[in-house]
């Protein structure tokens, strides 16, 4: 008897999202997908706002990114007030900017990491449920419990700091940013008390870079040959091939390292990437227009970005960068356990940014906007943690926003996510009669490894348990099981 | 106003989705009363939703009343113990659930503080930049206001964390 199992919703991923296993009467995997309930409404609501409210109403968006919806926000407006087009402002400016947006990949990356991944690694992913979690890490592990939480600290520090507030902060204005760093947060973040220094941030990201690399040594058919699969990547990089998370041209490069999209002005995205909408998803399928629907697809976030930059300007991230593309011989990676290992490169270089814009001079004075000749239209785009985030705003002659498109990091991500559900689905259910919570978390893990953002739900407390189905071809549940549920 | 115990406020939720902002509201309106009733030692944060950084906070602190918006069948609001538990009821691990953050606190650090959660029943949680709390919210909030200044008073005046 064919079945359906469906895992709704997906634990430890932002949103509502559930997934749909489809087994044939052999109990093979015949075909997985990933449905995700994502909110499109947004562009519709900002449509007849003043454009400089934008970098601030964004931030309803989304609780768990808002300072990169802030800052792609404040980008594209830059190009509206004339500010140009990313590299426009005064150092002060951007720099700022540059400071809150490596604060913000700092903190959500080692949630990633030491919250959702690493309890899988630590305790394995037919581990203890009520282990998975940093709890379980409090419990065993103690010491990167506290590592994690404090790392986490910092980061919000840096983001306060910068964006004025944890909750719709406004530092990010349309020209440039409003405030200087003082000097008071200067020696905090330099020479606070142990552990919320910059130089502890960054030996304990080389602590966790150790971890992991030792445990990959200890795992390799897990680290290599889970959910792994060939794909294009795109990423900003910047002008000369470097990683640059706030600011770059879009560069594109298929499974043997061709450059598909060869540095291109993000202004112009439209004529390079469209998307596609299937009658399964709410979630539209972005793909380069070049190659077309079929191959066009591709990964973006830490991963990709490892396979499309040429170096990393931080000295202690690029050693372990050239560790990282030794491991494939310099050919892109496509093993999707690998995004832990590219985060964990982008956590290490995220500190070593914060410290050198700590120490830059420019934070502590200096003009903080410049203003140009209005236009209409303008797009801004930066890598999120989670990949390239795209705002696209036009206004009206009454300043007014008219027209807004977004493309946010996870979708990018829909068809990868989507492949690596299937990979996993089949390599851990393939024959099976019963399905156990082992599994389901093994469809999980694949998931969370693209650590999505589905965004969006209001989050009072409550609701939501996990749901597992096993429905017939017919449509009838013959099986049912609740994670967490009452 | 002396106040020897050390006491943080801490609402959550999204202010920009109607009655989800019920939480940072009741913490916002706490801060000003208590500001003009100048009684010392007490703190207020806010924030989208609750973290594991959370239990770093509030490991300093002897009282912590957590605040957020419901969306179950109470009546206006209500008012508990939080326990500790590692149990995951949310579907969500970007964010955690105030039993977990006291939990995890009492893991990292040996210690908790006594903590509560007011649960202000809400109605309306479209994002609508022009319409703010409901007007039931309202009645809600100003309900759950009332009862906790009278409170905190109380336990000012004894030097206790024990509400409930």
């Amino acid at each position: 008897m064919a079945k359906k199992v469906t895992i709704e919703p997906v634990t430890r991923v932002e949103g509502h999202g559930k997934v749909t296993i489809h087994l044939d009467d052999n109990n093979q995997v015949a075909q997985s997908r990933l449905h995700i309930v994502e909110f499109r409404g947004f562009e519709r609501f900002v449509q007849g706002r003043p454009y400089w409210e934008a970098p601030v109403l964004v931030q309803r968006l989304c609780g768990i990114c808002p300072v990169s919806h802030h800052l792609a926000a404040a980008k594209a407006l830059d190009v509206i007030v004339g500010a140009g087009t990313g590299d426009g402002l005064t150092p002060t400016g951007e720099k700022m900017r540059r400071l809150m947006h490596y604060g913000q990949i700092f903190q959500s990356h080692v949630l990633h990491f030491f919250h959702l991944a690493s309890p899988d690694l630590l305790f394995g992913i037919d581990g203890d449920p009520a282990l998975r979690n940093v709890i379980g890490i409090a419990l065993e592990h103690k010491e990167l419990a506290v590592q994690a939480v404090m790392m986490r600290k910092f980061g919000q520090e840096i983001i306060k700091a910068t964006a004025g507030k944890k909750v719709h902060g406004t530092g990010a204005i349309p020209g440039g940013i409003n405030k200087h760093l003082t000097q008071e947060e200067k020696e905090q973040f330099l020479n606070g008390p142990d552990p919320l220094n910059v130089d502890k941030m960054i030996e304990w990201s080389l602590g966790a870079l150790e971890f992991f690399k030792g445990y990959h040594a200890a795992n390799k058919d897990l680290i290599d040959k889970f959910a792994a699969f060939p794909s294009s990547h795109v990423s900003l990089v910047r002008k000369d091939g470097a990683l640059d998370l706030y600011h770059g041209v879009l560069r594109g490069i298929d499974n043997d390292g061709k450059k598909i999209l060869n540095d291109v002005d993000y202004q112009d995205y439209l004529e390079y990437i469209d998307e596609e909408v299937k009658s399964w998803s709410y979630m539209k399928f972005p793909y380069l227009r070049s190659i077309g629907k079929k191959d066009g697809w591709y990964r973006v976030g830490p991963l990709a970005r490892m396979n499309t930059v040429d170096f990393i300007p931080t000295p202690l991230a690029q050693k372990e960068f050239e560790i990282f593309q030794a491991y494939t011989g310099g050919k892109p990676n496509g093993m999707s356990m690998h995004m832990h290992w590219a985060r964990l490169i982008e956590i290490l270089h995220s500190a070593e940014m914060m410290k050198e814009l700590i120490n830059d001079p420019d934070l502590y004075s200096g003009d903080l906007t410049v203003k140009g000749t209005k236009q209409k239209e303008g797009v801004g785009l930066l890598e999120a943690p989670r990949g390239t985030l795209f705002h696209h705003y036009r206004i009206n002659d009454d300043d007014q926003i008219e027209m807004a498109n977004l493309i946010v990091s996870t979708t990018n991500n829909n068809t990868p996510m989507n492949t690596a559900v299937n990979l996993a689905a089949k390599q851990f259910m393939n024959g099976q009669t019963e399905i156990t919570e082992p599994m389901m978390n093994a469809v999980e893990v694949a998931i969370r490894a693209y650590d999505p953002c589905l965004s969006c739900a209001t989050h009072a407390l409550g609701k939501m348990p996990m749901d597992f189905k096993i429905v017939d071809k017919n449509g009838k549940v013959i099986n049912q099981k609740f994670k967490n549920g009452e | 106003m002396k106040n020897n115990k050390k006491i943080l406020f801490y609402g959550y939720g999204n202010p920009g989705r109607q009655d989800d902002a019920l939480g940072i509201s009741f913490v916002d309106e706490m801060e000003r009363w208590v500001r003009a009733q100048n009684i010392e030692n007490i703190d207020f944060d806010t924030n989208y939703q609750l973290n594991i950084e959370d239990a770093e906070e509030i490991s300093g602190y002897d009282l912590v009343i957590f605040a957020d918006a419901s969306m179950e069948p109470i009546k206006g609001f209500e008012f508990s113990k939080v326990e500790r538990s590692d149990a995951q009821v949310e579907f969500t691990m970007h964010a955690v659930s105030v039993s977990f953050v006291v939990d995890l606190c009492y893991k990292m650090y040996n210690k908790a503080p006594d903590a509560y959660l007011v649960h202000l029943k809400g109605y309306e949680w479209e994002l609508d930049f022009d319409k703010g709390l409901s007007e039931q919210a309202v009645e809600n909030l100003q309900g759950a206001l009332d009862f906790i200044k009278e409170k905190l008073l109380g336990i000012v005046k004894n030097s206790s964390t024990i509400i409930l």
